[in-house]
């Protein structure tokens, strides 16, 4: 096999985007599986709970 | 802030300065009268300077030991503080080159003020002097905060903030002295850049080892841009400043690739300096202290984590949208082309969430300047990267590129987007770090909102007119098919445009100088009489001082 430009547009062209995809699917499922709900809702509100002192 | 090492810390940061006099003065001695030579005495005299002022202290008593248990802000505060004198410093020397492009005469004949040696100082100065300083600063705030866990380590803190420092002055000095590696955004020589090198991997290290020590179970997102930032920018860093020196006692150095493959290494990392510099960073500023600001969660969490995957992984590719029309190949052009339209998806997510954080707050972002300040910075974001993908469509490329388009493009990012995220983050954080109950001035910050904005509109106003002008003269045929314009026409149509610019770039640099007034003034404001809660993380793990 020669490693010449043909070579990598091909890999490029074809696995290269299967990789993306399958970690674009990858994200999507970990984002929004039913399980981890619970535990982003308690990270998007942990950062609230912390008293600093009053602000304006 | 010595006073809160230990001896035995103490005794280890006076051999690490000894260890910067002696790699200073041995730079000094190989380069001898280069360029090399005088940033050798540079970092020796500032090694020197920092072991007085330890040594001033040395016999001071041990901090208390339950210092352990609170989180350790001091290398935040200085951080803070020096990126808005980084600030104040870049804005002035970036107004002064927009008045160079009015009134060239103003270099006052000396090599040091021309303009290809201070354009660099303001660029490097305001990316690196104030973002830098800034991600820094507020990435030890959030880690800490985020990870309920105290920064693993007292020295390393120091080690990255003076270090850094150290490292921007020796790129700004350098380009004055007239040094340059040629590579935009990437112009220190080869000893800066090893230098930075070290300082970054401390940086790397000490953040995942305080984010082992957390006492959260989930790594809130912040800190994931956080660390796409230092993670990404050491790989750009080390790759595109790959380099040989002419000799080991010189300061110039020639890059590992040539023709093509450099410039594609180069905006492979000027691109993503963008992306992992000027943007995660800062999106993990936004989103911390935007939900903190507003007292609202983050609209959607789900949706933070899709955006921060598509960010990282769309971004790598985009970089070529820089070389279009060049010897680079024309596949390579568009798959930049096609990620980097792409890439309005994730942006937008990330903008538009912000947004509908807001969504139902809109009485705080009218009435309180530094929630405004985010406001205004997230709809910033969402414009310049839309019109980001825009540029880079080839044909519009064609119009666009090598005129003031680009710059006022780079502008509406790094003045709407990154300066005022950072001073709407500045805001919310100064009060709770010095353990104030307000800002100094809140009329202060309202002045500094009002003069940021106007300053930013006038310049991206003046910079798209002048932009598309010049784009328009440069493919204007005159019947006969040559050129209808010659240059200089181009440069003297240009004339008002950049004298409108150089006049918004002033409000912005007076509105920097009202914010680090009003910080100044607001650390020496009495501190509330209740101490403050925050100071104790609620679990506190047995752990060694170190």
């Amino acid at each position: 096999m020669e490693f010449d430009h043909n070579f990598f547009v091909g890999f490029a062209k074809s696995y290269g985007l299967f990789y993306m995809m399958a970690f674009f699917f990858g994200t999507v499922v970990y984002a929004y599986w039913p399980s981890n709900q619970k535990k982003f809702d308690r990270a998007a509100k942990s950062i609230l709970d912390e008293d600093e002192g009053t602000q304006r | 802030m010595i006073s809160q090492l230990t001896r035995d810390e103490r005794a280890l940061a006076m051999v690490l300065c000894v260890l910067l006099t002696l790699f200073g003065a041995t730079l000094g001695l190989v380069g001898r009268d280069d360029v090399l030579g005088w940033h050798g005495a540079l970092l020796a005299l500032s090694g020197m300077v920092l072991l007085i002022v330890i040594m001033s202290k040395i016999y001071d008593p041990d901090p208390n030991p339950d210092r352990v248990t609170k989180y350790y802000d001091d290398p935040t505060k200085v951080g803070v503080i020096v990126s808005m004198m980084w600030l104040v410093f870049a804005t002035f020397v970036g107004d002064w080159v927009a008045w160079l492009l009015v009134y060239p005469e103003a270099t006052f004949d000396a090599g040091w003020s021309s303009f290809g040696r201070l354009r660099p100082v303001h660029t490097t100065g305001v990316i690196f002097g104030f973002g830098g300083n800034a991600l820094i600063a507020t990435s030890f705030h959030v880690l800490q905060r985020t990870s309920r866990a105290r920064l693993a380590g007292n020295l390393s803190p120091w080690i990255v903030v003076i270090g850094f420092n150290l490292f921007c002055l020796l790129a700004v000095t350098g380009y004055m002295f007239g040094i340059t590696a040629s590579k935009e955004y990437a112009e220190p020589e080869w000893y800066a850049d090893l230098f930075l090198v070290v300082i970054w991997v401390v940086y790397f290290v000490l953040y995942l080892r305080t984010l082992a020590r957390r006492q959260e179970p989930h790594i809130y997102v912040a800190n994931w841009y956080f660390l796409a930032f230092i993670l990404v920018v050491a790989i750009l860093h080390i790759i595109n400043n790959l380099a040989v020196p002419v000799s080991l006692g010189h300061a110039k150095s020639y890059s590992l690739f040539s023709g093509v493959q450099d410039a594609m290494t180069q905006w492979w990392y000027g691109h993503n300096a963008v992306a992992f510099f000027l943007t995660a960073g800062f999106l993990g500023m936004l989103y911390y202290y935007l939900p903190r600001r507003a007292g609202r969660p983050i609209f959607s969490y789900r949706m933070s984590i899709i955006s921060f995957w598509g960010i990282t992984f769309l971004y790598m590719w985009a970089g070529s949208h820089h070389l279009h029309y060049t010897a680079l190949p024309h596949w390579v052009q568009n798959l930049g082309m096609t990620f980097s339209i792409v890439l309005v998806v994730p942006s937008w997510a990330s903008a538009g969430n912000a947004l509908l954080t807001l969504n139902g707050a809109w009485e705080k972002v009218r009435d309180d300047a530094t929630l405004r300040f985010m406001f205004v910075a997230a709809v910033f974001y969402g414009l310049s990267t839309f019109e980001g993908s825009f540029m880079a469509i080839r044909p519009v490329n064609s119009l666009s590129h090598y005129t003031d388009w680009t710059v006022g493009h780079v502008h509406a990012g790094a003045l709407g987007w990154v300066a005022m995220i950072t001073f709407g983050a500045f805001y919310t954080l100064v009060p709770m770090l010095w353990n104030k109950e307000r800002m100094y001035s809140s009329r202060l910050i309202e002045a500094h909102f009002w003069l940021a904005l106007a300053g930013t509109v006038i310049y991206v106003f003046s910079m798209w007119n002048s932009g598309i002008v010049q784009g328009l003269m440069w493919r204007a045929y005159a019947e006969n098919g040559t050129l209808a314009y010659s240059f200089i026409d181009s440069v003297d149509a240009m004339r008002p445009y950049y004298f409108a610019r150089a006049v918004g770039g002033f409000l912005f640099f007076l509105g920097g100088v009202i914010g680090l007034y009003n910080i100044w003034m607001t650390t020496r404001m009495p501190a509330v009489e209740k101490p403050p809660v925050y100071d104790l993380p609620p679990v506190v793990a047995a752990e060694p001082a170190e």
